[in-house]
């Protein structure tokens, strides 16, 4: 498989042909696009993987998780993580999983730690994300944890505590096993004569 | 008299004869409908070219637009609508009606501001901006972009009476990018990247994995769709386009794609949209979309008003690649015809499937059935079940069944 630019623009030439201006980003010849300095990746590369790799400098405790989950989180999530209307639940739903009702909460269901960290960091609180701090951030990680069992009281959530941390779900995910063929193109007599078993409401959705 | 004026007035003979025709009281006098006269617009002038800069829809058709269902979430900006697709013709999906499915509404970017970073495992880091992405190959493809929550309503059994809600969360538009392909390669893969992040620069951080080896096939990065820049719903000024694959990995307002060596395993990929079995263990990183049919006309928003000759329709798509055939069953899925498939039928694309039928008022179960170049067929609910569950939410692309009854009225239902 060969890209055009491999065809048009050996990459070597590519970077033969780097500019570099002083103070300035090295340009990419005169492609498209310029290399991005360190600092501007930094700023953005807040990611944080489920091993835990990207994981700041900082560090929280549940007790201050507490006072801050209170303030900015229990409106939606509720008092104690229960959720409030239609907005999710954190806590409880172990064992449901396999039922007809399954609770997907972080305590039932999410596999891995860091993942707490790094989605209040790039979602939370919904509408005013990317608000909070580092250290409030391992703070609210720590406090949801704890809330659902899986921490103790004297957690402190950092870059070398949240991915040792055994979330009881951990085991529950597979890849992609979904059946390839699930079913035969029969034209004629493909079944017995069928029965109704459930009827749409008339009125919902007109 | 032309010969039009001339059947015209038979009809009315005819209608007469049969006391369907509302004569009033002067029976037997010549009787015009309303329209047969010289229309009002014929005596004035229609608004100037300078009214309408960009144009609308005309006014008569206001009730067809995108609908949401309040009670489905919690938020109208973590939400969706759905595109109304009974209302619908061909394959494409007008920009104004493609449904929307955001995590924390729609911004608005100006497209000077926005740059699209690449970094991680490549040789060089770059920062784009939309018009520098524009200098790599344009290429304008079709393609369906459609919810993996498409018909999660429905696992539990038949509860939205509308196309709209039942598969309303799939559209299909021209996409107008250059391949990812390219992009990548110009800033130089290094050994052992696998995975890519791709984040939106939504209010939610929006981001998802996604398979290197996929990113180096078909993905496309978009600016246009349908011929015109993408619209704020669907990640303007510039989004990622996964073929085939359910739309939360097509991440809109795409700001940055980190390259690594293993998925980044974000709630949107491990707590969400990923796919519950009965027995308690969830599939992770199911992206592609089945093949999925339904029936657009007749659906319960089109009922049948007469007896006669019908022209049955539908769409029917599949993200592995082209259809093959669609049929269609009158008799709830004991006996199949084959539909006529309309060109054109193009990989991982809507396609339009038809087939007239005489209707002479008995009741019927209709189905239509789905299958790919693969040679995956459409499964019913009950094989479908027995593979998902029904806890799973998403990837519901079970055949779905209309009840048409003796008046010509639609419903939705299940059966067993």
């Amino acid at each position: 498989m060969s890209s055009w630019i491999e065809r048009t623009t050996p990459l070597s030439l590519l970077l033969l042909l780097a500019v570099f201006t002083a103070g300035e980003p090295l340009l990419a010849a005169d492609g498209p696009g310029r290399e991005a300095t360190p600092e501007e990746i930094s700023a953005l590369d807040l990611d944080v993987r489920a091993d835990g790799a990207g994981l700041p400098e900082g560090s929280g405790t549940v007790e201050q998780g507490e006072a801050l989950y209170a303030e900015k989180c229990a409106a939606c999530h509720g008092e104690f993580g229960e959720g409030v209307g239609r907005m999710p639940a954190l806590i409880g739903g172990e064992d449901t999983l396999a039922s007809d009702r399954p609770r997907r909460t972080v305590g039932s269901f999410w596999p891995f730690a860091p993942t707490v960290f790094d989605y209040v960091r790039r979602a939370m609180p919904f509408g005013h994300a990317s608000t909070l701090s580092v250290d409030e951030t391992y703070a609210l990680a720590a406090f949801i944890l704890n809330a659902n069992g899986i921490v103790r009281d004297d957690f402190v959530a950092d870059g070398r505590t949240l991915p040792a941390v055994k979330m009881p779900n951990r085991n529950g995910f597979l890849p992609d096993d979904r059946p390839g063929k699930p079913a035969v193109r029969c034209m004629s007599d493909c079944r017995s004569v069928p029965r109704i078993v459930s009827r749409a409401r008339k009125e919902e959705g007109k | 008299m032309t010969p039009g004026m001339k059947s015209r007035i038979t009809r009315r003979m005819l209608m007469r004869a049969a006391g369907l025709g509302a004569l009033g009281a002067g029976a037997g006098a010549l009787v015009r409908d309303a329209w047969a006269v010289v229309p009002e617009t014929r005596k004035g002038l229609g608004p100037g070219v300078d009214t309408r800069p960009y144009g609308m829809p005309s006014p008569h058709e206001k009730e067809v637009v995108r609908r949401f269902i309040p009670w489905m979430n919690a938020t109208t900006e973590s939400s969706v609508s759905f595109t109304p697709l009974h209302a619908l013709e061909g394959i494409i999906t007008p920009n104004g009606l493609h449904f929307e499915r955001h995590h924390a509404g729609a911004p608005v970017i100006a497209p000077d501001t926005h740059r699209l970073l690449i970094h991680g495992m490549v040789e060089r880091p770059l920062v784009f901006t939309v018009e520098d992405l524009k200098r790599f190959p344009r290429h304008s493809r079709f393609h369906f972009l459609e919810c993996a929550g498409n018909g999660a309503l429905e696992w539990r059994g038949a509860q939205n009476n509308a196309v709209q809600f039942t598969h309303g969360m799939i559209a299909c538009c021209q996409w107008t990018g250059v391949l990812l392909r390219d992009v990548l390669q110009y800033c130089g893969l290094k050994d052992g990247a696998k995975w890519l992040l791709c984040e939106s620069a939504d209010g939610a951080g929006y981001a998802r994995s996604l398979p290197l080896k996929r990113a180096l096939d078909d993905c496309l990065l978009v600016f246009a769709q349908n011929g015109e820049a993408l619209r704020p719903e669907q990640g303007y000024p510039l989004r990622l386009l996964v073929p085939g694959c359910e739309g939360a990995a097509s991440v809109k307002w795409l700001a940055r794609i980190e390259v690594g060596d293993a998925p980044w395993m974000t709630r949107e990929e491990t707590a969400r949209y990923s796919d519950l079995r009965p027995d308690g263990k969830a599939r992770l990183f199911s992206l592609e979309m089945e093949a999925n049919s339904v029936i657009t006309n007749p659906c319960p928003e089109n009922p049948l008003k007469r007896k006669g000759m019908q022209q049955l329709s539908g769409l029917a798509w599949s993200g592995r690649g082209r259809i093959t055939a669609v049929d269609v069953s009158f008799d709830g899925g004991v006996n199949w015809r084959a539909a006529r498939l309309e060109e054109p039928v193009l990989s991982k694309c809507l396609t339009r499937f038809r087939l007239p039928f005489e209707w002479n008022g008995e009741e019927m179960l209709l189905q239509s059935r789905a299958v790919d170049e693969t040679g995956y067929v459409q499964p019913d609910y009950t094989t479908n079940r027995r593979n998902k569950g029904e806890t799973g939410i998403y990837h519901n692309n079970s055949i779905t069944t209309w009840h048409v009854a003796g008046t010509g009225e639609v419903t939705h239902v299940q059966l067993d």
